[in-house]
């Protein structure tokens, strides 16, 4: 069986499964939309989550939030269910493509077997599509590849049981019910002062503009505090989180930009469009801090003290920057 | 970021296999989805987690081969993985998968348990006992 259902590549799995299968059910939605509506934008810098042996930062929401967002905001109800045995898993999912359903699945990223080996890390809040079954192979639309992709069934067993963090546990979703007259004027609103709030408003020092502070004075240190070696490997890692799949460049800061652009079109409101200039110029600073990065873990060992001052002071510039952008964000006003 | 100035630095990491999207203003400031085979400043970090990666599995080759510990130190650190995920791979205890580092513990592992690990680290037992 296969479900007429068409693949549309996008930066970031999570937002373009939400796109992808929402524009099955005729809701047309672009992937920025997703992310904006869906308050997907964020900075946290988390030093005691080791990955690889070097501290993280993310750039965007917990995985799973933006579909829970989304599904509220726009009113569509979303039906969830997450397995213990993996027979089971497999037998509710058959049974719902013969539904004619294109089904989402949460899976781990390390044994998809068709990444290339640089996506191979054992990420598991990964999101692909499900649409259909020939013999044992299962046609999968994986929003990060270019083209329709498949898996044989004890492969998608693997994935859709990886262990670790985040552990999907066999978990699918698909739309159920949706409302007949979206109000995206609310929606795009509401996902706009969420994003405003998460950015300024929390109050602890790793999350938000001040999180990105935060990381800023541990970029002066590292040099001195973990030597020269240690201090490049947790560059490079940083850079890999802010460019890494998916975040269509410069730290999501890009797709949320190109939201923006196409909000203000939506809602006829200019200042949308200048703030989205605005945001794009984030994005090519965060850009340039990846270029200074660069410079120091590409020839590891002559990593001098001055280098890491100027990796410092482009992130309290885009640090003030954003502050700027938010601070006017939340000033908005949609009549 | 400029339409004209999305990477495209040919990724061998990519294998030619796929491309990424990537967001950026065309000549009228529009935003539009263009597809970059990859910038050079991530692709050095990620070759350096490989690296890293390779030369952590590597010195537990080395204390392998000094007998100092058993094979699954090896692909532990080959397959990016640490205890707990094992452990949760392989449902055998955090504090057991510990003791099976040594070679000592390891050279009287049945074949059951040897499976479950191979099983995990996808390779076979005899690949994981004539290390």
């Amino acid at each position: 069986m296969e479900v007429d259902f068409q693949h549309c590549q996008s930066a970031h799995c999570e937002n373009g499964v939400i796109s992808n299968l929402l524009r099955h059910h005729n809701i047309h939605i672009s992937e920025p939309m997703v992310f904006g509506i869906g308050s997907g934008l964020f900075y946290v810098y988390l030093p005691f989550i080791k990955i690889n042996h070097a501290p993280t930062a993310s750039f965007r929401i917990l995985p799973g939030v933006i579909f829970k967002r989304i599904a509220s905001r726009l009113k569509i109800k979303i039906k969830r269910k997450k397995f213990t045995s993996k027979k089971k898993a497999m037998k509710a999912l058959d049974k719902i493509l013969e539904t004619g359903q294109p089904v989402g699945l949460q899976v781990g990223a390390y044994h998809l077997s068709y990444f290339p080996p640089a996506y191979r890390f054992h990420f598991n809040a990964h999101n692909v599509v499900v649409y259909g079954k020939k013999d044992d192979q299962y046609l999968i639309s994986d929003p990060v590849m270019e083209h329709p992709t498949s898996l044989t069934s004890e492969e998608l067993v693997r994935v859709r049981f990886a262990k670790g963090a985040f552990a999907p546990n066999g978990h699918m979703y698909y739309p159920v019910s949706f409302q007949e007259e979206i109000d995206f004027k609310t929606a795009i609103k509401k996902g706009i002062k969420k994003t405003c709030r998460e950015m300024l408003k929390i109050p602890i020092p790793i999350i938000g503009v001040r999180g990105i502070r935060f990381f800023s004075k541990q970029v002066k240190n590292w040099l001195s505090k973990h030597g020269s070696k240690k201090a490049a490997l947790y560059l490079g890692q940083m850079v890999r989180m802010q460019e890494e799949i998916g975040t269509g460049g410069g730290g999501f800061r890009f797709i949320y930009a190109a939201f923006l652009q196409e909000a203000g079109e939506f809602l006829k409101m200019k200042r949308l469009d200048d703030l989205s200039e605005e945001m794009t110029q984030a994005g090519d600073l965060w850009r340039e801090f990846a270029i200074t990065a660069a410079r120091i873990y590409k020839k590891r060992c002559s990593a001098d003290q001055q280098t890491f001052d100027q990796a410092a002071d482009k992130l309290l510039t885009i640090a003030d920057r954003e502050e700027a952008i938010f601070k006017k964000m939340a000033e908005l006003r949609f009549d | 970021m400029k339409k004209d100035n999305v990477p495209q630095d040919d990724s061998l990491l990519l294998e030619g296999n796929t491309r990424e999207i990537c967001y950026a203003v065309d000549e009228n400031g529009k935003y539009v989805k263009v597809l970059s085979t990859g910038w050079e400043p991530k692709d050095i970090a990620l070759r350096q987690a490989l690296d890293f990666i390779e030369e952590r599995a590597n010195k537990s080759k080395e204390k392998i081969a000094n007998n100092q510990l058993s094979p699954i130190a090896y692909y532990l650190e080959k397959r990016v993985m640490d205890i707990k995920l094992l452990s949760q791979y392989t449902h055998i205890l955090r504090w057991r998968v510990k003791r099976h580092l040594k070679p000592r513990v390891f050279k009287k592992l049945s074949r059951e348990i040897l499976k479950k690990y191979a099983d995990a680290f996808e390779i076979t037992v005899d690949e994981l006992l004539n290390f």
